[in-house]
């Protein structure tokens, strides 16, 4: 902890400190602490810290507030769930970590990324261009469109290697060979020359991950990474992460909606709603304890296998809301089947529910609360 | 000249066996009128570049033995081994057309090439950065694109008429510059356009997200996707790059004399055209066979290299 401080300047020190309560900090541990040699070297305690992150929206019609005052933390080699409904902050705040966010209209308004005792935040552009790629990795929602169709799968796995790795082409291209083989591409070397068209959704996303894991990064960022699939590649590519990321030792920052998909890949998950971070728990306990009606919503929505036959599919009522001017209230209450006067009036803090890993943002479940 | 060794390296390349251009080659070899228009491109090139030596006579030469013979006129067609006949001044028709095919072809790719050289930049520049950058090139090109061609190329003609450049290849290469100065703007355009859609897609942000630098997104990624319309452009720009330098050489400026392109052939023949009709007619029938051959396979290009446009017309 004093190394990681140690590395950090003073005056980033302080917008921490500022942003966070120490408490919040505490709390924030990540669940995974196996101890290796590979652990030993490392100079922070957590391979990503995000505190108070903010990222607006200018639109004409007015600030969205995206992302708004989101913090988490993300341990090394640990995998990180952030769930909920679409237009929620998700994406953005993974986009934020990057600082991908499309600007203009986007900024990240406030708060820090701490990676790997790296703020990110503060990196100039070149900085942030040998993080992307090299320490963090990235798959995105549709390989169909991510990938380039002029050019060919070969070139595009050794782009970040040529670029972050300086290795002599032939060593480049032995390296796309080696990923294109542990993706589980067959006949991976006669395979280069070819283009995106010539290969099916499921190995497209084979490509992505192999381009994500092509200069061994410390951070993977899975964005919605089997949306666009049908369901049993979605099972093989997420077996695929899930076998990469414990075989490079990376950790994974996994958005999705599925609670399900949640549920088998994560170590700790963070539901979120209308841009902030709602929930937080170990998976097991969000699944067996959830503290925040949303997050029972969600996990009602899940169909189940004992389900009647013909019975409608539970939903959660209404819409998520604009993050237009959001009210200083509860979030949810509009939605909320238990929400009272007090969540229509005050915004609950994310507090501890049981244990340091568990917080959550209701009133209701609060100690003293009407539902604990 | 570029579009033909394009298609030329798709039909030949074997590493490119799958790709774009093997299926555009053979989308425009079912075209016939495209393949009219290569087979007619193809001889024009091969005649500029070998013309000086199949022609019967230098360009300047003055055949004087059949001129006497003939009464000092300009010898008709199929006489005295001039099968195309001869000038007022005994100069071979034939020799004089060649040589003038060397200077249309160069034209083609000169002026292609200062097109190139300027719009692709700019457009790019414009369409990649947005915003100022866009504005002030856009209002720029507008600029260049309201100037009156004929009378800025003429100017600059005029202007730097004694310098060096004014005197490189017999005087054409200022033209051939002073036409690219100003035709460089539709392509600057398209190539804007391309990149205003191109920078949205995914997998510019995915070439983002793996550190890929500003300048290898553009001339890699970006670029090459859009280099089908930029062929097509550019090969149906160059019919009006010969037109306009046979247009300024028939009002004089360019070429000196004794060169002669097709465009001063005309203007030169004008004089006899009661007596001696084929001097108009052969450099006009070049010059016809040129446009028309560029723009089919420009025409046909277009259809081969993006498919979506063909029948929506």
């Amino acid at each position: 902890m004093a190394d990681a401080d140690q590395d950090i300047p003073a005056l980033e020190r302080a917008t921490i400190i500022e942003v966070t309560p120490g408490a919040v900090e505490e709390m924030h541990r990540p669940a995974s602490t196996s101890a290796d040699g590979r652990r030993r070297e490392q100079k922070a305690d957590v391979l990503l810290k995000v505190r108070g992150l903010s990222t607006h929206f200018f639109t004409p019609d007015g600030v969205v507030r995206a992302v708004d005052d989101v913090s988490f933390d993300v341990g090394y080699g640990e995998t990180l769930g952030l769930v909920g409904e679409s237009g929620c902050g998700k994406s953005v705040s993974a986009l934020s970590i990057a600082r991908l966010v499309p600007d203009p209209p986007g900024k990240i308004v406030a708060g820090s990324v701490i990676f790997d005792g790296i703020d990110v935040l503060k990196l100039n552009d070149d900085g942030i261009r040998k993080l992307r790629g090299k320490e963090i990795g990235f798959i995105f929602q549709d390989p169909l469109t991510s990938l380039n169709p002029t050019l060919t799968i070969g070139y595009q796995i050794a782009e970040a290697i040529r670029e972050h790795m300086g290795l002599p082409e032939k060593a480049a291209k032995d390296r796309v060979v080696e990923l294109l083989s542990k993706v589980g591409i067959p006949r991976a070397r006669d395979r280069l020359n070819d283009y995106p068209f010539q290969f099916s959704g499921g190995m497209r996303q084979r490509v992505m991950i192999a381009i994500a894991l092509s200069c061994d990064p410390k951070l993977i960022l899975a964005d919605e990474p089997t949306t666009a699939l049908d369901v049993t590649i979605q099972a093989q590519i997420l077996e695929l992460i899930e076998r990469l990321s414990d075989e490079f030792g990376t950790a994974v920052l996994l958005i999705t909606h599925d609670l399900g998909i949640a549920a088998g890949m994560c170590d700790r998950v963070n539901v979120m709603y209308a841009g902030r971070i709602v929930e937080t728990a170990t998976v097991d306990e969000l699944f067996e304890t959830p503290q925040m009606p949303y997050a029972w919503g969600l996990l009602d929505s899940l169909p189940q296998l004992d389900d009647v036959r013909g019975e409608k599919l539970r939903t959660i009522e209404g819409m998520p809301p604009l993050l237009i001017n959001p009210p200083d209230a509860c979030r949810f209450h509009p939605r909320c089947p238990y929400a009272r006067d007090l969540c229509r009036q005050d915004e609950p803090e994310l507090t501890r529910r049981g244990n340091d890993l568990h917080l959550a943002r209701c009133w209701a479940t609060e100690p003293g609360g009407w539902i604990a | 000249m570029a579009s033909t060794q394009v298609v030329a390296r798709g039909a030949i390349e074997p590493r490119a066996t799958t790709g774009l251009w093997r299926e555009a080659w053979g989308r425009l070899r079912k075209n016939k009128l495209a393949i009219v228009g290569l087979i007619a491109v193809s001889i024009l090139m091969l005649a500029a570049v070998f013309g000086p030596m199949i022609a019967p006579y230098p360009y300047d030469f003055p055949d004087k033995e059949a001129l006497k013979a003939y009464g000092f006129k300009p010898l008709p067609p199929m006489t005295a081994g001039h099968l195309l006949g001869t000038d007022q001044l005994g100069r071979d028709l034939l020799s004089r057309l060649l040589d003038g095919a060397r200077i249309s072809m160069t034209v083609a790719l000169v002026v292609q090439f200062v097109v190139l050289f300027i719009g692709v930049p700019l457009g790019a520049m414009a369409g990649w950065f947005g915003g100022r950058v866009d504005s002030f090139v856009m209002r720029f090109t507008d600029v260049v694109y309201a100037f009156p061609d004929l009378l800025f190329i003429i100017l600059l003609s005029v202007t730097l008429k004694d310098t060096p450049l004014g005197q490189a290849m017999d005087g054409l290469l200022l033209v051939f510059i002073a036409i690219g100065l100003t035709s460089w703007v539709t392509v600057a355009r398209l190539v804007r356009g391309q990149m205003l859609s191109l920078k949205e897609t995914e997998f510019v942000e995915a070439a983002k997200a793996i550190g890929v630098s500003d300048r290898n997104i553009v001339t890699r990624h970006l670029l090459p996707n859009g280099n089908g319309p930029v062929i097509v452009a550019i090969t149906l720009g160059i019919p009006g790059a010969i037109l306009a330098e046979a247009t300024l050489a028939y009002i004089g400026i360019g070429v000196q004399p004794p060169r002669a392109s097709w465009g001063y052939l005309v203007a030169d023949g004008e004089k006899y055209i009661r007596s001696s009709p084929h001097l108009v007619l052969f450099p006009a029938i070049c010059i016809a066979v040129a446009l028309l051959s560029f723009t089919f396979l420009g025409d046909g290009l277009r259809d081969a290299l993006d498919p979506k446009l063909k029948g929506k017309q």
